[in-house]
């Protein structure tokens, strides 16, 4: 008895020291940095938090998680169902793989996501699709993000007449009809963009990213041009002026990093709009030819067995749903994250 | 004010001067030969095929084909349509209708809808409801439109069997019979774009009571006594919309573009329908008046929007 008491006490004063310990190494070694800071508060936010998780998922599932599959599926379907004829196969491959056995076969252990009217195997070609849509949504969001911060910074900085000609820009940009510009676009350019990129593929993705972005970045413009007009007459910049430093690095290394808050922010919505309005794209017919199985595509060929085998459609819908809301969830975190006055 | 409007109104007219340049020149730069079906029909021959491309004014140079539409545009004539041979026009009026009253009646639910659930989740912030309300509205925002017609459809079309999959815009509408089953055809579409609208303006709808309930003029009414609801109805709401009545005026090109993807999911025959089918056919001109209308709908309602805002709230001053 008074044994344990004796380990309870002295537990508690090491314990208590340690503590000590710790709350001036943290003071002394570690200062609180803005993105320490941002980072504490956007761990308190449960639900981004989840979704970061859940997008950190996908992408380890289209990337090493397809470099596991392939083995298991290659496995599987030695055991049963039609063997896989190529040596070492890739996701491209097995994507095409018919497994004639299970034709519109519902999830099993095989078929982990079952199969469609030719016995493909859904959960591959959802990898495969997912790496499309996600590279789609981050690709185009570069594009609009890049196109924004460079007018938007352009129409702040020098402000007169560019900074006019430009708003007026991104107002005409915001009257068009941007839904069927794009389907438009898409659809009457494709052809010469696939014979100059050399394959569909590669043709498709580059015009409908270009599209997209080309149609995403006012608001980003606009947010990055009011940093710009508040922050170009404050002293750093003069001070940065009477120093000799560049227009150029003076937008960008001076006055850019004090609006990344709301970019990072745009940033992370426009992957989501951009995944959205690609897998519409591919839904309406207009996208990626129908070999390359991107998650809208999926959808579509899916919605004609919706009776026989309502999860063709559904899986891979559920996956373009749980994406866009992780990255809406993460885009809503980071906005109270990066927001310096919400102070913890 | 008059002012104002007249000014905006000038600035409307180039924009949509431009848009349509930039739509025009889009459809005609682009390769492929809008006559091509001709092509491949061996009965019309070289010769004919050459009279009508000179007919629909084809051989002309691009730039001069626009002015002519635009002049043309100007006395209400919208074009020849490629595929029926028929005014532009006439299509369009004739699939309006059902895309008006798919797009009208969900705008309208959605609206309805957003306005009380906003009230409440701010009202009464932070609460079970306001968390449960937010976390409906960022599923309605990110489920892409023709999920929800899909899993809706597979659900409610084809397990329960209770509205129809396909849309019928022959339906006799004559007699309650045919009133109640236009209701039901018209549910899963209209549910579908409902769930699209309410999400964002119940978030807009909440930001706005979040942002006049702790103001001065509040506390002034609760302290002369006035009954909870009749400050939140009568002080808080009726400013809390003055945003919101310009937002729902901007939402409606957006519904109109929503309305592109349930139309085509449920084969309404409206104008969305009806802009796909004409892309994959090439039939230019209608393409060129559906895009242009579009267009004419977002510029407009920017404009009532602004109008709006102005008249609302008489704060804002026009210099």
């Amino acid at each position: 008895m008074s044994e344990a008491n004796q380990t309870i006490n002295t537990s508690s004063v090491t314990d208590a020291a340690a503590t000590i310990r710790q709350l001036q190494l943290g003071v002394s070694s570690k200062p609180r940095t803005l993105l320490g800071d941002a980072w504490r508060r956007f761990r308190r936010h449960t639900l981004a938090m989840i979704g970061a998780g859940v997008l950190i998922f996908l992408t380890l599932a289209v990337t090493a998680g397809a470099w596991w599959y392939e083995r298991y599926m290659v496995d599987q379907q030695a055991q049963s169902g039609i063997p896989v004829t190529a040596e070492n196969p890739d996701i491209r491959a097995l994507i095409d793989h018919l497994d004639f056995l299970a034709l519109l076969s519902p999830p099993t252990h095989v078929h982990p996501f079952g199969t469609d009217d030719l016995g493909r195997d859904l959960l591959a070609r959802c990898i495969y699709g997912g790496r499309v849509s996600l590279a789609v949504g981050f690709v185009a969001m570069l594009i609009a993000i890049s196109l924004g911060t460079i007018i938007g910074a352009a129409a702040g900085f020098f402000g007169g007449v560019v900074d006019q000609a430009l708003m007026r820009l991104t107002d005409l940009f915001l009257s068009l009809p941007s839904v069927p510009l794009i389907l438009l676009t898409v659809y009457l350019f494709r052809d010469p963009v696939i014979q100059a990129m050399g394959s569909p593929e590669a043709g498709i993705f580059v015009i409908v990213v270009t599209v997209i972005g080309a149609l995403a970045w006012m608001q980003t413009a606009r947010v990055v041009r009011a940093t710009f007009l508040s922050l170009k007459e404050k002293e750093f910049v003069e001070a940065a002026r009477c120093l000799g430093i560049s227009q150029t690095a003076i937008m960008f290394r001076h006055i850019l990093p004090n609006a990344i808050s709301p970019i990072i922010v745009a940033a992370t919505l426009e992957i989501g709009s951009a995944i959205i309005a690609e897998s519409t794209l591919s839904f309406l017919g207009v996208g990626f030819p129908p070999d390359t199985p991107t998650w809208g595509r999926l959808v579509t060929d899916g919605s004609q067995y919706l009776q026989a085998a309502p999860w063709l459609a559904l899986i891979p819908g559920l996956l373009i749903f749980l994406t866009v809301l992780s990255i809406n969830f993460m885009g809503d975190g980071l906005r109270d994250a990066l927001d310096p006055r919400s102070r913890l | 004010m008059a002012q104002y409007v007249l000014r905006r109104v000038l600035i409307a007219v180039p924009t949509l001067l431009i848009i349509s340049f930039v739509i025009f020149a889009i459809l005609a730069l682009a390769p492929g030969d809008p006559l091509a079906q001709f092509a491949l029909n061996p009965a019309i021959p070289e010769s004919t095929r050459e009279l009508i491309r000179i007919q629909f004014g084809l051989d002309q140079p691009w730039y001069v084909r626009y002015v002519k539409w635009l002049t043309a545009l100007a006395r209400g004539d919208w074009g020849f349509s490629f595929g029926t041979r028929g005014p532009v026009i006439d299509l369009i009026w004739q699939r309006l209708p059902q895309t008006l009253i798919v797009v009208g009646t969900a705008y309208l639910i959605a609206v309805l809808i957003a306005i009380p659930i906003g009230v409440i989740s701010a009202v009464k912030q932070y609460s079970l409801f306001d968390q449960v309300a937010t976390f409906a509205a960022f599923i309605g925002f990110s489920v892409p439109s023709f999920f929800t017609g899909l899993a809706l459809m597979l659900v409610f079309a084809i397990n329960l069997k209770w509205f129809p999959i396909v849309y019928n815009s022959t339906l006799n509408l004559a007699g309650w019979d045919g009133i109640v089953e236009q209701i039901r055809q018209m549910a899963l579409p209209v549910t579908v774009l409902v769930v699209q609208q309410t999400a964002a303006l119940t978030r807009f709808m909440r930001s706005s009571m979040l942002d006049n309930l702790p103001l001065d003029y509040v506390r002034t009414a609760r302290a002369k006594g006035l009954a909870d609801r009749m400050v939140i109805i009568r002080h808080v709401l009726r400013n809390s919309m003055i945003p919101v009545v310009t937002l729902i005026a901007l939402g409606i090109p957006t519904i109109f573009a929503g309305a592109i993807i349930t139309e085509n999911l449920f084969r309404v025959n409206g104008i969305g329908q009806l802009l796909i089918t004409s892309i994959q056919n090439s039939d230019t001109p209608v393409v060129m008046a559906i895009t242009f209308i579009f267009a004419c709908l977002t510029v407009l309602f920017n404009l009532i929007a602004d109008i709006l805002y102005g008249v609302l709230d008489p704060r804002v001053r026009y210099s």
